[in-house]
């Protein structure tokens, strides 16, 4: 269920590599977890972000958590889409309720990301 | 840490698929389906929740009268036998212990509804308090399962499996009926802001109840509710929550409850603060908010006008019916102006938000009757 040819992280996001552009978003877990997305805090295009630290915020009803960035860069494209249908986080999460692009300084980071395979061992593990 | 305590109605939440959460000590069903869509059943048609973890607390004897008088702020000596009263009770400092439901039996008997996760500190409380009194105060907690059964088509679901005449129990009234064949205790109150049934019951019934409700329900929609949509539903309401609009640092009168705290009867636990407070000016005041910028407040963000902090979120959420982000904060009370723009602070952020009116939400018919016919409805107000 988790699409092979994205990179996760233990936070239960996920980035997709074309070239030196990375989309950023949260998975069917992270979604299924919040429960309601009902809002969403983007960085503006043009922004820098760095790896491993905070870019914005995914709310639900009940829970605000941190979106954390995989790779640094400069933000080339901000899904306005999903500011105002936030339930696009949970009806599409891999598709239509991705959140930013960043043009990668360096991919390097996204070595210590997980595959599905190793994402979904995670996931079995952390239901322990 | 110390073991979660389960309700009777656990292994009914497990197969549902609830979302179980830490609350207060209780391992309770925060959703099922979702809290947006079980807030709207609860709104549109009637939800089902267990509240078997509120605390109850029986309360007898000669001065039973006398007691509970002392104890809370509102008066129940015009109470009629079988009626119900919302109340806060408060230390003498005028800082509230918890809000509560007061069911009277008759002058020597009443019942006591408190908030689950105060029901230890009640009931330890309310038994020093008894020690004044000709009066024996029971915690009967561990002895009811208790279910919530609310929305426009309560009445209609519930009759079809009782032989009570439900129509005859009036809002904040109780009655003993079978249900289910079942012998409950009916109270026509709830926490949503909606027309409703709060159902007590011993805890061996608790399932079949649970059952028996959702399945002759199904067909009108009647789903499981957790505590996620309750707390939207009792927020739009401006229900307040103890541990958010009401606590041992704020009293009644700031937290907008000064309905319910009745200063010209004789002598209760903090008159007399409070009536000072009332003299010389409340300090703060609970105001409704609406964000004019992108954000939702959260509890215990801080409040800035200026620069300066004059206040905090008590409660914030998106809220569904309204569909838009709304909260509740405590204020400096010269602050408490309508259409008064302050910032909500979020993670350090400033962030726009303008006073409006606090109650967001108001039902046309609780109780089986139109706002417009209770006069008495504005001193009316539910449990937890």
């Amino acid at each position: 269920m988790n699409p092979v040819e994205l990179k996760y992280n233990k936070e239960h996001e996920y980035a997709k590599v074309e070239g030196n552009i990375v989309t950023f978003g949260i998975t069917d877990h992270a979604q299924e977890s919040l429960g309601d997305v009902v809002f969403v805090e983007l960085p503006d295009v043009g922004t820098t972000v760095t790896a491993g630290k905070s870019y914005g915020t995914v709310e639900s009803v009940k829970a605000v958590s941190d979106i954390t960035a995989s790779v640094s860069g400069k933000v080339v494209e901000v899904n306005t889409q999903v500011m105002d249908s936030p339930d696009l986080l949970n009806s599409e999460p891999y598709g239509e309720g991705w959140l930013i692009k960043v043009e990668a300084d360096d991919l390097s980071s996204l070595d210590s990301l997980m595959t599905a395979a190793e994402y979904e061992a995670f996931l079995a593990q952390e239901e322990h | 840490m110390n073991e979660l305590k389960r309700t009777p109605l656990y292994e009914e939440h497990l197969v549902a698929k609830a979302k179980l959460i830490d609350f207060g000590g209780w391992e309770m069903p925060v959703q099922y389906a979702g809290v947006i869509d079980e807030h709207h059943t609860v709104r549109t048609k009637a939800g089902l929740f267990d509240v078997s973890h509120m605390g109850e607390i029986d309360v007898r004897g000669e001065e039973a009268l006398a007691f509970v008088q002392m104890l809370i702020t509102n008066d129940v000596s015009k109470l009629e036998d079988g009626k119900i009263l919302y109340s806060p009770m408060c230390y003498p400092n005028g800082g509230i212990v918890d809000d509560l439901l007061v069911y009277r039996y008759n002058s020597q008997h009443f019942f006591i509804v408190v908030n689950a996760s105060n029901a230890d500190k009640d009931y330890a409380w309310i038994t020093e308090q008894a020690k004044r009194f000709n009066v024996i105060a029971e915690n009967l907690s561990e002895q009811y399962a208790q279910l919530a059964l609310q929305g426009p088509l309560a009445e209609t679901v519930l009759q079809r499996i009782t032989n009570y005449n439900l129509s005859q129990i009036k809002y904040y009234s109780f009655a003993h009926g079978e249900i289910d064949g079942v012998s409950c205790l009916i109270s026509r109150t709830g926490y949503t802001g909606e027309d409703g049934f709060e159902i007590y019951v011993a805890p061996e019934y608790g399932r079949q109840l649970w059952r028996k409700i959702l399945e002759i329900g199904a067909n009108d929609g009647v789903k499981p509710i957790g505590l996620g949509a309750r707390d939207t539903l009792r927020f739009e309401a401006r229900l307040p929550l103890y541990g958010n609009e009401l606590g041992a640092e704020i009293t009644p009168l700031e937290a907008g409850l000064g309905i319910f705290v009745k200063l010209d009867k004789a002598d209760f636990i903090g008159k007399e603060v409070l009536l000072a407070q009332k003299e010389q000016g409340i300090p703060r005041k609970l105001v409704g908010l609406e964000m004019i910028d992108r954000g939702i407040a959260r509890s215990h963000y801080p409040l800035q006008k200026d620069g300066q902090e004059i206040g905090f979120i008590t409660s914030g959420s998106f809220s569904p019916t309204l569909n838009k982000n709304i909260a509740l904060g405590l204020i400096r009370a010269d602050l408490d102006i309508l259409g008064e723009i302050l910032d909500v602070m979020i993670r350090g952020k400033a962030v726009k938000a303008k006073i409006i009116p606090s109650l967001f939400y108001k039902c046309d018919k609780q109780g089986g009757h139109s706002a417009k016919e209770s006069g008495a409805m504005s001193e009316k107000i539910s449990a937890k």
